[in-house]
């Protein structure tokens, strides 16, 4: 271990690779990768790409990368993808879009599958994003699996939130509707050659003039990510909500709360394991198959298996 | 009702993250035009149970070989249909070894002739899959050959 870690420290992307494979998997050494990394992470800008399917948010995502090169900045992507609910296989289809920087040395660029995560995200990104932090680029891109209204834990992991709309998809009451449109910081209406792009930006200005006085409006920019056009603008928005973050004092308080959060899930999930491992398959199947028959309501079911472990 | 289940070689679902699927490249080194096979092989791949980087075509040795070490893959298949598999795929191969990336299962499909396979075993390339491969003898072929 101490030697790929060495290796990960010198800077060399194989090393990256593979430590990233075993934090992916969630195995007890991909655990001690990240106990021995963290502590060099905590200096990446982590900015969150997100948006329904089809949006743009692989080619935004490849060309927001293009124009950090352009600024001599590096940069890291993760690129999540839906898993199938029944084989667990999954088709990773991301880097079709960033084809420019697939032999760029200042770009490392990995597909990771959604392996069941709610929220368009992987269960291991929190991991996998700290150790692309701590590999020290200055910016790291998570893109979210195809998001619809209500996928918002992408707030949670980035600092600086993207969310991507297409003109002509909807009506002034979907941006209206509560949910993803709130999480945002910069609001990109892409594919901006469309007729009804402008309609767009109307739309969103109109909903955000009703928010509350005196809270942080999301800038609306306007890119067509396809012939690269917008990215300055939108590179030089990312930057000044950072500075915002900063200055603010939300930064702080962001990596509180991200913090926070992934303990939390941490021990939700060794609990939920312990009790796994402590549960003989047949009692398990046994109460599933009770809740099943309408016997017993599922939370005397949790609670019976809960209490095996916690008392 | 199809619900998911555990009789497939994914694995099952658990709520346990602690999960390692095989992780297959697809690509198709040259100036093939269509990339019908590929999609079809990396489709039963996926339906197999394996998470399948797919990167499109018209790709350079040098894109393969580095998506194959950044995506740390497991498997790496090549498709071609343009005839130019003894010159592109050396190189494909030898890109991988520069960059340090030996242990990768290889195998390769398309319209490949038969006496070419000797020169693609030597390469390393552990099989050739031609026209008319039933795609369930690809699933099985990876997951009896890979290293995990």
């Amino acid at each position: 271990m101490d030697d790929l870690v060495q290796r990960f420290l010198s800077g060399e992307r194989r090393a990256l690779a593979r430590i990233i494979s075993r934090v992916e998997n969630g195995t007890p050494e991909g655990r001690d990768y990240v106990r021995a990394l963290f502590p060099h992470s905590g200096k990446t800008h982590i900015i969150g790409v997100t948006g329904g399917a089809g949006s743009g948010k692989s080619t935004l995502t490849g060309a927001l990368a293009g124009e950090y090169r352009k600024r001599g900045k590096t940069v890291g992507i993760v690129a999540v993808d839906p898993s199938s609910p029944f084989t667990k296989g999954a088709i990773l289809g991301d880097r079709i879009r960033m084809q420019d920087l697939a032999l760029d040395p200042g770009v490392y660029m990995r597909s990771m599958a959604g392996r069941g995560a709610l929220g368009g995200l992987a269960p291991s990104i929190a991991d996998v994003v700290a150790v692309m932090d701590a590999f020290g680029f200055d910016y790291v891109l998570i893109e979210t699996i195809g998001a619809g209204q209500d996928e918002v834990e992408i707030a949670g992991t980035a600092m600086t939130t993207i969310l991507v709309n297409n003109p002509g998809t909807g009506d002034d009451i979907q941006a209206l509707k509560a949910g993803i449109i709130e999480i945002a910081d910069i609001l990109v209406v892409n594919k901006a050659d469309h007729p009804a792009a402008d309609i767009l930006v109307s739309q969103l200005q109109a909903l955000l003039a009703l928010s509350p006085a005196g809270s942080r409006r999301p800038k609306i920019l306007k890119t067509t990510a396809t012939k690269g056009e917008g990215l300055e603008a939108l590179a030089d928005a990312i930057a000044e909500h950072y500075e915002y973050l900063d200055e603010s004092g939300q930064l702080a308080k962001h990596r509180e709360e991200d913090a926070r959060h992934q303990v939390l899930s941490i021990t939700r999930q060794i609990v939920l394991e312990r009790i796994r491992a402590a549960t003989p398959d047949e009692e398990l199947e046994a109460l599933v198959k009770r809740v099943a028959a309408r016997e017993l309501d599922p939370h005397s079911a949790a609670e019976d298996l809960a209490a095996s472990v916690l008392i | 009702m199809a619900t998911p289940n555990d009789d497939t070689p994914g694995g099952t679902m658990s709520t346990s993250t602690t999960t390692a699927q095989i992780r297959v490249l697809i690509a198709k080194p040259g100036l093939d035009g269509h990339d019908r096979g590929a999609k079809v092989v990396a489709r039963a791949l996926r339906d197999g149970g394996c998470e399948v980087i797919y990167t499109g075509i018209r790709q350079t040795p040098e894109m393969i070989a580095e998506a194959a070490l950044q995506e740390d893959v497991d498997v790496v298949g090549l498709s071609i249909l343009s005839g130019a598999h003894l010159e592109l795929f050396p190189r494909v191969v030898e890109e991988m070894k520069k960059r340090g990336v030996d242990d990768v299962l290889l195998f390769c499909g398309g319209i490949i002739p038969e006496e070419d396979t000797a020169a693609l075993t030597k390469l390393g390339f552990k099989a050739v899959f031609r026209p008319g491969t039933n795609t369930q003898d690809i699933v099985k072929f990876v997951y009896d050959n890979v290293k995990k």
